[in-house]
C-alpha cells in the first residue's frame, strides 16, 4: 500500500551519513517493526512514537506498520531517528505532503508527550546534512541555535511533533494550550578561563618556552621538582593561544556536540585544554566505547591543548596510544562493523617529576630514590613518544628572591598572545603558500633545502651537535623548527646563531 | 445477556453482513471445541476462511485489532485445524479479522484478510 519517505543522519565519529526512512503501510494486524540495524535506544523507538503520536492527537495507523532505515549495513545509534520514524510512520496515512517529507531531514528524540528533546551531535549531523545536498533540516527547539551556525541549508526548531507535521502540511486542529518547549541543557562552561600568565611568578626561560610552542605548535614536556610551578604554566599556554579560525571553530564545535558538551548560539573560539588524570583510560583518552564510539581526551583536545600532569604515572600503553594522533592529527578508532574518524590536532604537554619522590636535582632536598628508580620512572615514557617532543624544559623551584624582586610588569596573557598572533602572522606569510600553517607542520627536506637553508655560521653549533651525536637527523629538523618559531617570535626574518643555540638548548634541556 | 455479550452478538451479525455482501458463504457459526469457540467460518473462491470477530463500544481501550494477539492467533490456528479435522479436509485455509468499532457515531467495520 502507502510507502512514506524522509531522511535522518547516522553519526560515525564526526563524520555523518544520510539514513533513508522508508515507513511502509500494509494490510494486517496493527504492529510496528523498526528494521535495519538499530541499537537498543533506537529499537525502543516505536513506543516513543506510539506514545509521542497518541499525545499529539494523531494516532498511527491501527495496520501493520513496517519502518526501515537505510542502508541497511550501517549502524545506527541512539534516539535522534524518533522524528524521521515519526514522520515516515504518518506520513502512510496521506495526511503529510509526501514529497516535501521526503526532501527533508530530521533530527530529534521524541518525549512521550509529543515534544522534540534536544539531541547530541547536531552540529556535525547538519554538516553531513548540507554535504550531501539536504536544503531543510528540522531540529528540535533546544537545538536550533546550535544547527543554524551551519550556513547554506534551512533550519526549522520544533517544538512538538504537531510543529513537525504542520511544517509538511498536515491540517491538526489547535493545542488546547500553549506548549512549553523543552530546552538544551545548560552549557557546560566553555575551556574555564585558566587564570593569567601574569600570576606566574619567575620562570622567564619557562614563559619564554610557551610562547614559542605556541608560536610553533610544538609539542612541550616540563620537569621538575613538585611545586616548581610546571601545571600553572601549562595551564596559562590555551590562553596563549590565537583564536581559532571558522575551521577549526567547526571542528571544535562539532567535537563538543558530540560529546554532549553543548554548544550554544555561536561557535567555540577559543582553543580548548584537556587535562585529563592519569588514571585515565584508553577509551577515555583516543575515544571509543561499544556500540557509539565517542569522542575522548585527544579530540576534545583538538585544535588546544592536551596536558598530561605527572606524564610517567599514565599506563605506558595509554601514553603510546598517542603517538598515532600526534603525527598524524587525527584518530581513527575501528570496531567490527564501523570506522569513526575524529579530529585530533592538539598541542601536547607532559609534566613529571623527576623521579618518585621528586627530589633530584632540586638542591634543596635530599633524592631518596636509588639511580635505577629514577631512571625506570622516567623509562615509561618512551622514546618514541618523547622524540616527539620539541620542547623539553627543566622547572626549577621559585626562590624568595624573585617572589619579592620581580611581581612588577610581569608579561599578561593578553600581551604574550598578541606577540603570538604576530609571530604566527610571519608562519604564514613564509609558509602559508606551501600549506604550513605552523613551523611544526614543516616538512624537513624543505628546512634543510636551498631556500630556507641557514647560513653555516648561524647553525655551526647545531652541525656540530650533529656531528658528536648528540642529536639525530630527526633532532636536528626538530631543532630548526624551533629556532624558526624563536626567530618569528623575536620578529627576525631568519634564525640567526643565538636562536638556534636556544632552539637546540630547549631540546636538550633536560 | 450483559451488554457487552449483547454488542459482541451484534458485532457478529454485522460481520457476517459484511461477509455475506462481499461474496462468502456462510459456513458456520459460533463453532464451540474444547478448544474455544470460532466466530465464523466462511468460504470464499475455494478457500476456506476462519473470521475472527471483535467489536468494540470505543477505542478508548484501543483498537480491536489490538486485542488479536500472537496467543490469540494462535489458539486461532488451533482451532481452525480443529474444525477441519472434524469437517474434512480444505483445499486452502486462511485466517482473517473483522473489526467492528460502534460508537454514537456510527459503525465502522474493517476487514483485514490473511492474518495468520
Amino acid at each position: 500500500m502507502a510507502v512514506a519517505r524522509t531522511r535522518a543522519v547516522a553519526l560515525t565519529g564526526v563524520d555523518g551519513a544520510l539514513v533513508e526512512i522508508e515507513a511502509d503501510l500494509a494490510n494486517g494486524l496493527p504492529a510496528f517493526t523498526i528494521i535495519g540495524l538499530p541499537d537498543a535506544a533506537l529499537g525502543e523507538a516505536k513506543d516513543r512514537v506510539r506514545a509521542a503520536a497518541a499525545n499529539s492527537g494523531v494516532d498511527l495507523p491501527s495496520r501493520k506498520v513496517t519502518v526501515n532505515l537505510s542502508p541497511a549495513s550501517l549502524p545506527k545509534h541512539g534516539s535522534g531517528f524518533d522524528v524521521g520514524i515519526a514522520v515516515a510512520a504518518l506520513a502512510t496515512t496521506g495526511m503529510l505532503d509526501l514529497d516535501r517529507v521526503a526532501d527533508t531531514v530530521h533530527l530529534g528524540e521524541l518525549s512521550l508527550d509529543g515534544r522534540l528533546r534536544p539531541v547530541a551531535g547536531v552540529l556535525p549531523a547538519v554538516l553531513a546534512a548540507r554535504r550531501s545536498g539536504a536544503r531543510l533540516v528540522v531540529v528540535p527547539w533546544g537545538n536550533r541555535d546550535e544547527a543554524e551556525l551551519v550556513p547554506g541549508i534551512r533550519v526549522e526548531g520544533a517544538a512538538t511533533l504537531r510543529d513537525v507535521l504542520a511544517l509538511h502540511g498536515a491540517e491538526l486542529d489547535p493545542p488546547a494550550e500553549p506548549v512549553e518547549p523543552i530546552a538544551s541543557p545548560p552549557l557546560t562552561d566553555e575551556a574555564p578561563t585558566a587564570g593569567d600568565l601574569s600570576d606566574v611568578i619567575g620562570h622567564p626561560e619557562a614563559i619564554e618556552a610557551l610562547q614559542v610552542a605556541a608560536v610553533g605548535g610544538h609539542h612541550l614536556m616540563m620537569l621538575g621538582p613538585p611545586g616548581a610551578g610546571k601545571t600553572l604554566l601549562a595551564s596559562r599556554l590555551a590562553g596563549l593561544l590565537p583564536d581559532l579560525g571558522p575551521d577549526a571553530a567547526i571542528e571544535v564545535s562539532s567535537v563538543r556536540s558530540l560529546a554532549g558538551l553543548g554548544v550554544g548560539s555561536r561557535l567555540i573560539t577559543r582553543p580548548p585544554f584537556e587535562a585529563p588524570h592519569h588514571s585515565a583510560t584508553m577509551a577515555s583518552l583516543v575515544g571509543g566505547g561499544s556500540g557509539l564510539i565517542r569522542p575522548g581526551a585527544v579530540s576534545r583536545a583538538a585544535h588546544g591543548v592536551l596536558f598530561l600532569d605527572e606524564a610517567p604515572e599514565f599506563s605506558g600503553a595509554v601514553l603510546d596510544a598517542l603517538r598515532q594522533p600526534l603525527e598524524t592529527g587525527e584518530i581513527t578508532i575501528h570496531r567490527a562493523r564501523t570506522v569513526a574518524r575524529f579530529p585530533a590536532r592538539f598541542q601536547l604537554v607532559l609534566a613529571a617529576n623527576p623521579c618518585p619522590c621528586g627530589q633530584a636535582g632540586t638542591g634543596d632536598a635530599e633524592c631518596t630514590c636509588t639511580p635505577n628508580t629514577r631512571r625506570r620512572y622516567l623509562a615509561r615514557l618512551s622514546g618514541p613518544l618523547l622524540d616527539r617532543v620539541d620542547l623539553r624544559l627543566t622547572v626549577r623551584r621559585v626562590s624568595a628572591v624573585q617572589l619579592t624582586g620581580e611581581a612588577e610588569g610581569a608579561l599578561t596573557s593578553a600581551q604574550a598572545r598578541d606577540r603570538v598572533v604576530a609571530a604566527r602572522e610571519r608562519t604564514r606569510a613564509r609558509w602559508g603558500d606551501e600549506g604550513w600553517m605552523l613551523n611544526a607542520h614543516v616538512p624537513g627536506t624543505p628546512l634543510r633545502g636551498p631556500k630556507w637553508r641557514l647560513a653555516p655560521g648561524d647553525r655551526a653549533l647545531l652541525d656540530r651537535a650533529l656531528e658528536r651525536g648528540a642529536i639525530t637527523m630527526r633532532g636536528y629538523d626538530r631543532v630548526l623548527r624551533v629556532a624558526w618559531s624563536i626567530a618569528d617570535l623575536e620578529g627576525d626574518d631568519r634564525p640567526r646563531a643565538e636562536h638556534v643555540g636556544r632552539a637546540l638548548f630547549l631540546r636538550k634541556g633536560i | 445477556m450483559a451488554r457487552k455479550d449483547v454488542l459482541g452478538r451484534t458485532g457478529e451479525q454485522l460481520a457476517v453482513d459484511h461477509l455475506t455482501a462481499l461474496g462468502f458463504a456462510i459456513l458456520d457459526r459460533n463453532w464451540r471445541c474444547s478448544l474455544g469457540e470460532i466466530d465464523i467460518v466462511a468460504r470464499e473462491a475455494g478457500t476456506t476462511v476462519v473470521v475472527e470477530v471483535k467489536t468494540r463500544g470505543g477505542v478508548g481501550y484501543g483498537h480491536p485489532f489490538d486485542a488479536i494477539t500472537p496467543v490469540k492467533l494462535a489458539r486461532l490456528r488451533r482451532l481452525a485445524a480443529a474444525w477441519c479435522a472434524e469437517h474434512g479436509p480444505v483445499d486452502d485455509l486462511r485466517i482473517d479479522a473483522v473489526a467492528i468499532v460502534a460508537n454514537r457515531d456510527g459503525v465502522v467495520v474493517e476487514h483485514v484478510r490473511q492474518v495468520a
